[in-house]
């Protein structure tokens, strides 16, 4: 397989693991598990409504720039920094 | 009452002259300079004057509002807001940069080959953003109208006058850095009052853990289970449980926001003015960082504005205020109309009630609720003089970008692009300005009429996008053989079936009167409300396309190798090259 396109499969795999997890804090624990998880307590947050309106924006925060680095390695293996 | 005038006209006249002469030490030369900045602006720059861009008067004014009538229901907004940039800095911003044009439709000209593909993308562009700027001009009139104590129309007059002058004279440059001004005045006047609000409630000043926290009260109750409490025993549904019509519809909701904030043009068109494929991702993260800060602490206020309105009207239960004691801001936005009381049962007494038979607030206009928080909450002249100001830059900041994107969407795609190709750089950006004259023109005279909260009106500018530009995009850097006919038919299906089914509702371009819903419910498909049909809409888009890509055959080898390109970050043309 050509080096290019062996780099558009691995930013596919990346992109893949993060849009998972990015759908499962926000539609998995914001929504879809918000009933089981408001059981649990976070000091006064009920769980599920804390990961609706507070935890999923960090979990988007840490995997935008999770993402941004492990692309930056990526484009030095395959050489294609701009 | 006179102090508090004098310093929110000291605070609204100081924010506006540092944001003309911004405007004027930036003015632009060039159409690089009107559309891109001239390529060279840093991520972190850019990232707060995406915040800016694209926190509007939806994000300051109303939504903390909506937060706090809706409670766990208004999580879409959250959500729906903030997860569309993980979607940006991953399927769109890095690619788009390394293809480097001036506009979204430019891009969608490249790549789909055809002029017809281009006009449909400005099409659905001046709609989504036009509906946009609506929610603005809602916005920035309820703060004029309050604060400056003017007529709603005159206060829509100031704010389009103001943005008229500095995004004509700047263009692209002068308001990316009037931008990072607004953005600082914002984020300042956002969570000053809420820092406040917080001691004052909880003894933690960091409102994000002080929603989690007892109340200062020393009873050691959460002060979410207080809430809780307090809006059940008025017979209104649980605040951190109420669900915004069934999960169905929050899914749906929260998944057109998300996209629509991939799709919305002026925010993409942030992405073309940095300089390296890394700085576009990185640029997502920063914009995301400087959004957080106010949205994080969005809840709290929300929470903290519901608890502290019930307490003032029903200090313990069942001793209700009495009308004539009400506090100074209550009487002021009587004034305004957005806050009506009529006494029911003749006791002089407020009785706030979820019954609709009893309740004698009887109008609390949502959009009120941020801008009235600190007043309810006693804070310090100086803090309500501030949050006018950062209401007016969020308001101010946003109606720039959209008039930015609809007026380069004319004067560059459709004038310089399809019309009169050998335009001069001179009259482009001539023309550029005048369509943005016509376009403030158009957006105030729709501003007198919107169609509903200005949360509420943003939302629907999302579904618009979400469901015609999100899809077209991604589908052309993700799949190489898209074609420019199947792009077309799903962008066309895709807004189609949405504004279908919010005019239907609303009304044609939300004119009143001329809806046409008959005898159907406005979420009569499985219970999905107007607002969040974006993402049934781009549903289609992508099924559309797909299903013509088999009939019509795929794109020729030059796009394909294009498409190749693009995903390859490699040397970047600046954004300047044509």
């Amino acid at each position: 397989m050509e080096n290019k396109e062996k780099y558009w499969q691995e930013n596919l795999r990346l992109i893949f693991i993060c849009l998972a997890i990015w759908f499962f804090v926000s539609f998995g624990l914001g929504l879809l598990l918000v009933e089981p998880l408001n059981e649990f307590r976070l000091g006064g947050y009920k769980l599920g409504f804390w990961f609706a309106q507070q935890g999923s924006i960090y979990a988007f925060l840490g995997l935008i720039f999770w993402y941004g680095a492990k692309m930056n390695k990526l484009d030095k293996k395959y050489d294609v920094e701009s | 009452m006179d102090e508090l005038k004098l310093y929110t006209y000291i605070a609204v006249f100081s924010t506006f002259a540092l944001y003309f002469a911004i405007a004027w030490w930036a003015r632009a030369g060039s159409t690089s300079d009107f559309y891109v900045a001239g390529g060279g602006v840093t991520p972190l720059q850019n990232g707060m004057a995406i915040g800016a861009d694209w926190m509007s008067a939806a994000s300051f004014i109303s939504m903390a509002g909506l937060i706090a009538f809706l409670g766990y229901g208004g999580s879409v907004f959250l959500m729906g807001w903030t997860g569309g940039y993980v979607l940006l800095a991953m399927l769109l911003a890095p690619y788009m940069r390394k293809h480097g044009k001036f506009t979204v439709p430019e891009f969608i000209f490249d790549r789909y080959y055809s002029k017809t593909a281009r006009i449909v993308a400005v099409a659905c562009l001046i709609i989504a953003s036009l509906t946009y700027i609506i929610g603005q001009m809602k916005g920035v009139g309820v703060a004029f109208s309050r604060f400056l104590e003017v007529d709603y129309g005159l206060g829509l007059g100031i704010g389009m006058f103001v943005v008229w002058v500095y995004a004509v004279l700047g263009g692209m440059k002068g308001i990316t850095y009037t931008q990072i001004a607004q953005y600082v005045v914002m984020i300042f006047a956002y969570t000053i009052p809420a820092v406040f609000i917080s001691l004052q409630l909880t003894g933690n000043p960091i409102p994000q853990l002080g929603l989690g926290s007892t109340l200062a009260d020393g009873s050691g109750v959460y002060l979410l289970d207080k809430l809780d409490m307090v809006v059940t025993d008025l017979g209104f549904k649980e605040y951190t449980t109420d669900n915004l019509g069934g999960t169905l519809n929050m899914f749906a909701y929260t998944m057109s926001l998300m996209i629509g904030t991939a799709g919305l043009p002026h925010v993409i068109m942030r992405f073309f003015t940095v300089p390296s494929v890394q700085a576009a991702r990185s640029s997502a993260g920063y914009a995301l960082v400087c959004i957080a800060l106010l949205y994080t602490v969005a809840p709290a206020v929300g929470a903290m504005a519901r608890l502290n309105l019930m307490q003032t009207i029903e200090p313990v239960a069942g001793q209700n205020l009495e009308y004539a004691e009400r506090p100074q801001w209550f009487k002021d936005w009587e004034t305004t109309g957005l806050l009506q009381f009529e006494d029911k049962n003749g006791d002089g007494k407020i009785q706030y009630t979820a019954d609709a038979t009893t309740n004698e607030m009887v109008k609390v206009d949502r959009d009120i609720m941020v801008l009235a928080n600190p007043a309810i909450a006693n804070l310090p002249n100086w803090v309500i003089a501030l949050v006018a100001a950062g209401g007016l830059a969020a308001a101010l900041s946003t109606a720039a970008g959209l008039l930015l994107a609809i007026s380069s969407s004319i004067s560059h795609d459709l004038m310089k692009g399809v019309l009169t190709p050998d335009m001069s750089e001179k009259s482009e950006l001539f023309a550029g300005r005048v369509v943005m004259t016509i376009a403030i023109l158009i957006s105030g005279y729709l501003g007198l009429n919107p169609p509903g909260f200005a949360a509420g009106t943003v939302a629907l500018a999302f579904g618009l996008a979400a469901s015609s530009i999100f899809p077209a995009l991604m589908m052309g850097i993700f799949s190489r053989k898209m074609s420019g006919k199947a792009a077309v038919a799903g962008m066309c299906a895709g807004i189609g079936v949405t504004m279908l089914y919010v005019f239907q509702h609303k009304g044609i371009m939300f004119i009143p009167g001329t809806s046409f819903l008959g005898d159907m419910g406005p979420d009569w498909f499985f219970g999905i409300s107007p607002n969040a049909f974006g993402a049934v809409g781009a549903l289609v888009n992508f099924g559309v396309a797909f299903i013509v890509l088999q009939f019509t055959g795929p794109a020729p080898a030059h796009i394909v190798a294009m498409v190749e390109n693009m995903r390859i970050p490699g040397a970047v043309s600046a954004a300047h090259d044509h």
